[in-house]
Order: C-alpha cells, then sequence, then structure tokens
C-alpha cells in the first residue's frame, strides 16, 4: 500500500476513501489506525457513523485486531455517533459544533494522531439541512488539518460517475482513494486505485486487495524493480538426464521452470520428482496442486516410483491443493505468499497454472504469475510451473496455450506425446533455458515402475521414433548388425579361399617355369654335346686328310 | 457558564414536571443565549410551570454531548415524556418546536 502510494498516506491531511458496499472501506481505515497504534505509536480516533463500537470490535477481532485492547490502553478511542432522523426537528440555523466538540475531545483524550471518520455521509441521512452540513464539512476538515492529524474519511461510491454520492471529494482533495468490488465469472476481486493524491507520484493502476486473514493487503501489480539477486548455484532436477540436458547441472536456484504440455505427458511426475529431489537434499517443498488432492498426488505419484509420503511427514514437503475456482486469483496469490512466508521453502511448485484461467481470464493471469514469480525470485526460491497445453497434436503452435508466461521463465521443459505407430509416447526437450548450454535434441520421456528416465530417441526418416517404434528400430538395427557381421566373415572366407586358390595357381606356374628351364638346359647341354661331336667328327676328318699327329693330339683331346 | 446549569423556573410546582429538557450549547455565544430566550419563551407561553430544564455547555464538558449523541448545536433534547426527541437549531419557529415538542400536533 505505502507503495503504490510512494510513501504512505498524506500525513497531517485528510484522505477520501471511497467505494461501494462491502468493499473495504472500513477495514482500509481500521487497519491505518491499529497499524498507526501498534506500530508506529500514534493513537487514532475512530469516529463511527454506521456500527456500534461493541460491533466493529466484534467484526474486526476476525481480522486478529483486539480493539478492546487497544482502547484500554488509551491507543485508540472509538466514538460512535448515532442519527436518527425520526427523532430530530429542524428549527432554525443549527452547526455540528457538536460534532467537532466531541472528535476534538477524543483527539485531545489519547493525543490522537490519526482519525477516521466512517462514514461521514451518514449525516446527510441524519440532517435535511445539506447546505449547512456541507460547509459544516468543509470547515471539519480545514479543522482537521489545522490540527495535524492524519485523516481518513470514508465515503460510499455514488451512482454513475460520481465519487461519492454526496460530492465529498470536494472538500477532502488531497488523496482520494476508490476502492472496487468486481464480480468477474462469479468470481469477486477488490481492487483499489489511487485516483489522486497531490504531490506525490502514486501508482495509476488499479490494484488487487483482499482482507486476508492478518488484515488488509494491496498487491501491486508486479514488482517495482528488477534487482532481486541471482545465484550461481544449480540444482538438480532428480532426474539425472534432464540434468544432462540442461548442461549438465540443473536449474539456477531461484529461477522459474516451466513444464508444458498436453494432457498426460508427465508434467506432474517431474513437478512431483523435482519435489521429492529437493526434500532429498534436506530443503524444503511447497507443492500447490490445483487437480488433484494431496494423498492423490502421493498415491500417484508412488506408482512412477516417487514416495513423497516419508516427506510429508517429516514436514519437509508440503502439499496444499484447493480448486483454482476457490479463490480469486490474487486470493490465490495471497495465499501463495502466506504460505511461502510460513513455510520457507526451497523450492515450490504449481500444478498447473493453466487452471488459474479458470478462474480468471488469461490477461489477468499474467500479472499474477508475473508477481508471483517475482516474489519467488526475490527470496531465491526455485519455482517450478506446469502448464497444460491445449490440443493433443504437439506441433500446433504450442505456444499459443502458454498463458503468454513463457517469456516470465527463466527454463522451459516441453513434453509432448507422439503418436506413431498406434501408439502415444512422451518425448521432452528444453525449449530454452537462460544461462546455460542446454541441449537442443528431443529425448523420449519413460515412466515406470522404477521412475522415470530420458532415452535417446531413434531418428529415423525424418521422424523421431518412440516406444515400440523404437524398440522395432532397434531390433532391426540390432538384426542388421548381425547380417552385416556374418556378411564380413564371409567376405574374409571368400578372400582366404582365392588367396589360397592363387597361390596355388603360383606353385604351378613355379613348376612349370622349373620344367622349362630344365628343357632349355637340356637342349643347350645336347646341342653344345653335339656341337663337340661334329668338331671332333671335324677334326677326324682333317687328321685322317692331313697327318696323324693332329689327328691323334686331337683324338686325345676328346674326353 | 457551568457545565451542568440548572434553570428552575419559578412554577417548580410539581416534584417531577412532565416536561423534563436540556438544552446543548456550544459556548456563550450570542446564538446560544438567543436559542436559551426562544426556549423559555416557548416554554413559559405553552408548558408554563410544567417543566424544567438543563443547560450543558459541550465546550466544557464534552463527554456528556456523546450521551444524547449531540452533532449540531444547538439541540434541544425532550428527555421526558417518552420517547426521547431532538430538536436542533436555534428554535426561532416556535410552531416547530412545538410541533417538535409534541405539544402541538402537527397538522394543527
Amino acid at each position: 500500500m505505502d507503495e503504490i502510494t510512494g510513501g504512505g498516506l498524506p500525513a497531517g491531511r485528510p484522505t477520501l476513501v471511497c467505494g461501494t458496499a462491502g468493499c473495504g472501506k472500513t477495514m482500509l481505515a481500521l487497519e491505518f489506525l491499529v497499524r498507526g497504534a501498534t506500530q508506529y505509536d500514534e493513537p487514532g480516533v475512530f469516529m463511527m457513523f454506521e456500527e456500534n463500537a461493541a460491533e466493529l470490535t466484534a467484526n474486526v477481532r476476525s481480522l486478529g485486531f483486539d480493539l478492546e485492547k487497544l482502547v484500554a490502553e488509551k491507543k485508540i478511542a472509538l466514538d460512535y455517533v448515532y442519527i436518527e432522523r425520526s427523532e430530530i426537528e429542524e428549527t432554525g440555523v443549527y452547526d455540528l459544533e457538536g460534532l467537532f466538540i466531541r472528535l476534538g475531545h477524543a483527539i485531545n483524550s489519547i493525543g490522537a494522531k490519526r482519525v477516521v471518520l466512517d462514514t461521514v455521509e451518514a449525516l446527510f441521512a441524519g440532517f435535511s439541512n445539506h447546505a449547512v452540513l456541507r460547509a459544516e464539512l468543509r470547515r471539519l476538515f480545514r479543522w482537521l488539518k489545522d490540527r495535524g492529524v492524519t485523516a481518513i474519511i470514508t465515503g460510499e461510491k455514488g451512482d454513475g460517475n460520481a465519487i461519492t454520492r454526496f460530492g465529498l471529494e470536494e472538500y477532502v482533495a488531497d488523496c482520494v482513494i476508490i476502492l472496487d468490488q468486481r464480480i468477474n465469472e462469479q468470481i469477486s476481486t477488490r481492487r483499489l486505485r489511487v485516483l489522486k493524491y497531490r504531490g506525490t507520484a502514486h501508482g495509476m493502476n488499479e490494484y488487487p486487495f483482499l482482507i486476508g486473514a492478518t488484515g488488509f493487503s494491496v498487491l501491486p501489480i508486479t514488482s517495482l524493480q528488477l534487482d532481486h539477486q541471482v545465484s550461481t548455484e544449480r540444482v538438480p532436477t532428480g532426474i539425472a538426464r534432464l540434468d544432462e540436458m540442461l548442461g549438465g547441472q540443473g536449474v539456477y536456484r531461484g529461477s522459474s521452470v516451466l513444464i508444458s504440455g498436453s494432457p498426460g505427458t508427465g508434467k506432474s511426475s517431474i513437478t512431483a520428482k523435482f519435489a521429492e529431489a529437493a526434500c532429498r537434499r534436506g530443503e524444503r517443498a511447497l507443492y500447490f496442486a490445483y487437480e488433484e488432492s494431496s494423498a492423490q498426488i502421493v498415491r500417484n505419484m508412488r506408482s512412477v516410483g516417487i514416495d513423497l509420503d516419508p516427506w510429508i511427514k517429516q514436514g519437509a514437503l508440503e502439499i496444499h491443493s484447493s480448486r483454482p475456482t476457490l479463490q480469486g486469483l490474487e486470493q490465490h496469490l495471497v495465499t501463495v505468499h502466506d504460505l511461502v512466508r510460513a513455510f520457507r521453502p526451497d523450492v515450490v511448485a504449481v500444478d498447473p497454472i493453466s487452471d488459474l484461467t479458470m478462474a480468471r481470464d488469461e490477461s489477468e493471469v499474467k500479472p499474477t504469475l508475473m508477481r508471483l514469480i517475482d516474489f519467488l525470485k526475490k527470496q531465491e526460491i526455485t519455482a517450478i510451473f506446469t502448464c497444460l497445453t491445449s490440443g493433443g497434436e504437439a506441433d500446433s503452435a504450442p505456444e499459443d496455450s502458454q498463458i503468454g508466461v513463457s517469456s516470465l521463465m527463466d527454463t522451459w521443459l516441453m513434453l509432448r506425446n507422439i503418436e506413431f505407430t498406434g501408439e502415444r509416447n512422451r518425448t521432452i526437450f528444453v525449449r530454452k533455458s537462460r544461462g546455460m548450454a542446454h541441449s537442443n535434441q528431443v529425448r523420449e520421456f519413460v515412466l515406470s515402475d522404477n521412475g522415470m528416465d530420458l532415452v535417446d530417441v531413434y531418428l529415423g526418416g525424418d521422424r523421431v521414433l518412440t516406444g515400440s517404434a523404437r524398440l522395432t528400430q532397434q531390433a532391426l538395427e540390432d538384426a542388421a548388425a548381425a547380417l552385416r557381421g556374418q556378411d564380413h566373415q564371409r567376405k574374409l572366407r571368400q578372400l582366404a579361399a582365392k588367396q589360397k586358390a592363387i597361390e596355388a595357381q603360383i606353385a604351378a606356374l613355379q613348376a612349370e617355369a622349373e620344367a622349362e628351364t630344365e628343357e632349355v638346359h637340356f637342349a643347350i647341354t645336347q646341342e653344345t654335346l653335339l656341337e663337340k661331336t661334329t668338331k671332333i667328327n671335324t677334326d677326324a676328318m682333317a687328321q685322317l686328310r692331313g697327318g696323324p699327329q693332329g689327328a691323334n693330339g686331337h683324338a686325345e683331346e676328346a674326353p | 457558564m457551568n457545565g451542568k446549569a440548572t434553570v428552575d423556573l419559578p412554577a417548580a410546582i410539581r416534584a417531577t414536571p412532565a416536561f423534563q429538557l436540556r438544552l446543548y450549547v456550544a459556548g456563550r455565544t450570542t446564538k446560544s443565549l438567543a436559542t436559551l430566550d426562544n426556549l423559555q419563551r416557548i416554554c413559559e407561553t405553552y408548558l408554563a410551570g410544567d417543566y424544567r430544564i438543563e443547560i450543558i455547555d459541550i465546550t466544557v464538558s464534552p463527554q456528556l454531548a456523546i450521551g444524547d449523541q449531540i452533532l449540531a448545536v444547538p439541540t434541544l433534547v425532550r428527555r421526558l415524556p417518552e420517547p426521547i426527541k431532538k430538536i436542533i437549531g436555534d428554535l426561532s419557529n416556535e410552531r416547530c418546536v412545538l410541533v417538535g415538542l409534541d405539544v402541538i400536533q402537527a397538522g394543527a
């Protein structure tokens, strides 16, 4: 509240709070007083025109304000102003000095710094001379300013465009806050808007607010600054292969993870695994379930090997189940805030955020989530959200059904069902993951009794093969490999045989060559012999013709 | 002026007058005095002897203003006879005062 108005209400000046019946004007005013009395040591006067002191005390006790105690300690003075029109007759001129004196008396008796008039417009019902009344109210507000008290004046919202029914804003113009209660699709949301505030740069938007168990709380649409601390610490997801896909170490602490997918893709299982992994590390996890009851989650997760029960018993895990339609979106947000503050978890899971759109249209879900994410990031809480994407068939622009929140997320895991050869199989891939080298590959996501695992998919042709198609493909490839192995052996054997044949051939050729050589040698010897024989014959002939010594000599040389 | 000034008028004949009136004023202003004058005149004229007036100055005793739920001043409160009636203003309109005190009927 102070954040929106840029530092709180104008001190020493009156503020007008107006709105329709039941939108929380009295609560806002009273909280202002009680907080002032208890936290800032500024006593306050509550002058009421509608409820009496006992009723008011009883009403606000349910919100944790003990007015009786504060009154006894002289921190708050209650003054019930009752006007019964039927008892009053007006004759001649009068003024409201009585009101001034009573208020002045109440202020003086406890040294009040804060004053609430609720609802001053009731005076208009009590007095018929409105001209006098207006003049007196103007004097009253002037007088309050002069006394330097901070005042809240509540007023009913007027018909049509009028801010208040009797035009009070003319008099109290320093700050005007409008409260509004809207009903949208059967769920009502209270909203607050600072219409004007002299001298401050106030937020112009409408801010949802709530009257919760601890009083009044205003939720800024977004945190005004993006200045949260970031951690470089990584948190494993609990699924080893998934961590591998996320750069090997999982997601950053304090980051936000979106898991989106069509029905039955295993979003909740991953979320539960993540929560369980956190518990295993000795951290605390808070699980908001909008679809299943706590017991149902525990039972269902046991079927995939995730046992959450011991963690719940140890108090490390808390499952908070509710239907999203139970409360307005803002109420959910406040519930989350309150529970997170109380439980101090390290991991928060919301399953699924898409159900929140049941309560609100999508344009309102995004700012709510933005606030939630900012809140969690400030606390360095790792958040995991699941989102149901409508339509089974994966390839049809899944971005359409992300409630426009994907840009808020640091990591976005997409789960898809791939239908092929008569069965549906789960696949997972990392669509984005800020600040880490993540895998670009599609993995098959297998849920079994033993838990969950990621398996490489087969890329056959232009599609990924999963499930039994993957198994078939695997068998085919195995068979092919075996065949190829046999083929190789056969080829080797053939080669060996061929080698042997060639060797045999070589041997034959060598033998042939040897034979030929022998023949050549024989021929040569024969010829030499013949030549010799011829020469001997010739010599013998010559001896016979020429002399005996020649013929003898030659004859002795021959062997 | 005292916080509570009781003006017992001469004809306090009966122990308990039929009309017990209380006039709340804020300070001794001309308006207060004029109102008191008007009241006394009307009472003398129409209720002679059968009334009793208390005057309360709420600037002196503000806590008394709470009991009778006084916002406007001057306010005349008819405490008796029941029911309690309040008349605000300076009582300058005699007829209105008489109607307010049920001395005469509205239509008469």
